[in-house]
């Protein structure tokens, strides 16, 4: 466990600084770690009913958001449960994919 | 960054065999993928598949294959058996797809894949060549599971199992029940498609009842002696159906034994269970293609590579959805959508000749207990030592006990939810 999410944050982190030889595959792991929130917040964080839509939304909202939910700064119904799946540095960079 | 790189050689090799396809991006691997996948199934993870394919890399030709012109959702199947939506709510096309994504969609039924020669063949008599091949086909029934129950039966005793027909006529059935029937529900053995909805379906039969039929009862006929968001079911029942459900679980001998369809019973070891209505909900294993395509071991269901989803059964060949063992995902909707997604970068990565990137997937499962009163179970699944994992300290059930408000809201997100997944899959 310990050793997995020390990867994901390496993952993450060289995503963040952007190391050039390893560009597309970062990009499409920043892809991966956010893709499945289009499941509620619709493709590309465009929501297309009541859940709120992320498009359009700074990527330092969005960070914010996460991590308030997750340590329940900010009351939710089950984005606590979620953000909880997600590291400092994993949330900056899906931040990142969703608020460019 | 790279995206934009990848984008600006979708002309490249449109119609280079695969070898060579592939050989190009091994010696230059800065030029974009190329490559052909076909996907069978366009439920929600094969036509997820489909679109993030070309979303992801336009240079991939991607060609569907699934018989059906409209594709009738299972979830949110039982908001229209409860009277709260109609069927055309829950009916999608494929147009977007096609027009939008520039997906290939061809509509006929996989008969054949051939996985040395890497085709597929249709019951229209057409034959397509693969690089890669998705299996999205979700699931069949083990109708021999119980006796007395077959295909021939299911229009008598309705599984609603499958959206579409099967949904519409369990709904005349209880349309046509008089106040004082009883609506006997028999859920499956594990594991099967959505571990919740057979209790999200006796909620909104209970709603529909309470509101137009409130002499009537519903009983569940369980093998198993604890279902999915149970505490959460039983106190919603309780507040607004009061007596209405009995379940019978397996210690209590709920498992059906036989199914006598003449005089709409069930028999379980001790007892029989006469209704006016009767929802069978079979055994289940991956669709048939699955099968068909050697992807499936003795369980009947599909051994993947939790990292890619690729067979671990047969080479170049993806298994997402109902059809895979992706334990601990669930078979749902939104883990096949999830699944969809992880399996379509592995594709592009490895047609572009890149590694594949790290699975990271959520899944929410929303129930509905009362138009009112939604419920919900999440989980965000991570990858280590080879395997799918919960993220520790994520995920969980909806609190017991909160309050009418908290309910209310889950409700307007599970609307939410199925909107926005919908636009997702066939948007
Ligand atoms: C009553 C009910 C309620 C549910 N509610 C929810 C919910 O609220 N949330 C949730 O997340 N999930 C829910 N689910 C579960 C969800 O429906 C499934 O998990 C999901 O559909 C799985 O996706 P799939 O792609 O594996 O299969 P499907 O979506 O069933 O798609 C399979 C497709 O493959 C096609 N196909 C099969 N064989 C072939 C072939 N040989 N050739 C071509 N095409 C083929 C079929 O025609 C079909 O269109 C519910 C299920 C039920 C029954």
């Amino acid at each position: 466990m310990k050793n997995r999410s020390c990867i994901a944050a390496a993952f993450a982190a060289s995503l963040v600084l952007g190391v050039p030889s390893l560009a597309a595959a970062d990009s499409m792991d920043s892809n991966m770690l956010g893709n499945p929130c289009a499941g509620c917040h619709g493709t590309a964080g465009q929501s297309k009913g009541a859940m709120p839509t992320i498009k359009g939304k700074s990527a330092k909202f969005i960070a914010k958001a996460l991590k308030d939910f997750r340590d329940g700064k900010k009351p939710s119904t089950v984005m606590q449960r979620i953000a909880k799946g997600y590291t400092d540095a994993q949330i900056d960079a899906l931040a990142k994919q969703y608020g460019g | 960054m790279a995206k934009l790189t990848r984008r600006a050689f979708t002309t490249l090799a449109g119609t280079a065999g695969a070898a060579s396809a592939l050989g190009l991006v091994n010696i230059i691997p800065a030029r974009a993928a190329s490559g052909r996948v076909v996907v069978i199934g366009g439920g929600f993870g094969g036509a997820t598949a489909a679109k993030y394919l070309r979303r992801m890399d336009p240079g991939i030709q991607v060609t569907l294959i699934e018989p059906k012109k409209q594709f009738v959702t299972c979830p949110f199947s039982n908001t229209v058996l409860g009277g709260i939506n109609d069927i055309g709510f829950i009916t999608h096309n494929y147009d977007a797809l096609k027009s939008t994504w520039g997906a290939t969609v061809v509509h006929d039924m996989a008969t054949a894949v051939d996985t040395g020669k890497k085709t597929v063949t249709t019951g229209g008599g057409r034959t397509f060549g693969y690089d890669k091949l998705v299996l999205s086909p979700g699931i069949d029934f083990r109708w021999d599971a119980v006796p007395g129950y077959g295909p021939d039966v299911a229009g008598k005793i309705p599984h609603a199992w499958h959206g579409g027909e099967q949904t519409v006529a369990l709904r005349k059935q209880l349309e046509a029940m008089p106040d004082g029937g009883v609506f006997v529900i028999a859920p499956p053995t594990n594991p099967f498609r959505c571990p919740p909805g057979p209790y999200e379906r006796v909620s909104m039969v209970a709603h529909y009842f309470k509101t137009t039929k409130p002499k009537s009862k519903i009983i569940i006929l369980d093998p198993k002696p604890k279902f999915s968001k149970m505490p959460l079911f039983l106190e919603g029942w309780k507040a607004l159906y009061g007596g209405m459900i009995e379940w019978v679980g397996a210690g209590d001998g709920g498992a059906t034994k036989r199914v006598d369809a003449a005089n709409m019973t069930l028999h379980t070891e001790i007892d029989e269970y006469k209704g006016d209505v009767v929802n069978f909900i079979p055994t289940q294993k991956a669709g048939k293609i699955a099968q068909l395509a050697g992807a499936t071991d003795k369980t009947g269901w599909c051994p993947i590579n939790p990292r890619t989803f690729e067979s671990k059964m047969v080479k170049d060949v993806y298994v997402i959805g109902d059809a895979s063992i992706a334990s601990p995902l669930p078979k749902s909707g939104f883990a096949a959508n999830s699944e969809a997604k992880v399996c379509a970068a592995a594709i592009a990565a490895e047609l572009a000749g890149k590694a594949p990137g790290e699975p990271s997937m959520i899944n929410t499962c929303y129930s509905l207990v009362s138009p009112d009163y939604g419920i919900s179970v999440a989980m965000v699944y991570g990858f280590a030592d080879g395997k799918i994992t919960k993220k520790k300290g994520s995920g969980g059930v909806s609190p017991k006990g909160a309050n009418a408000e908290f309910r209310k809201k889950e409700a307007q997100y599970a609307e939410g939810w199925y909107s926005s997944i919908s636009s997702d899959i066939w948007g």
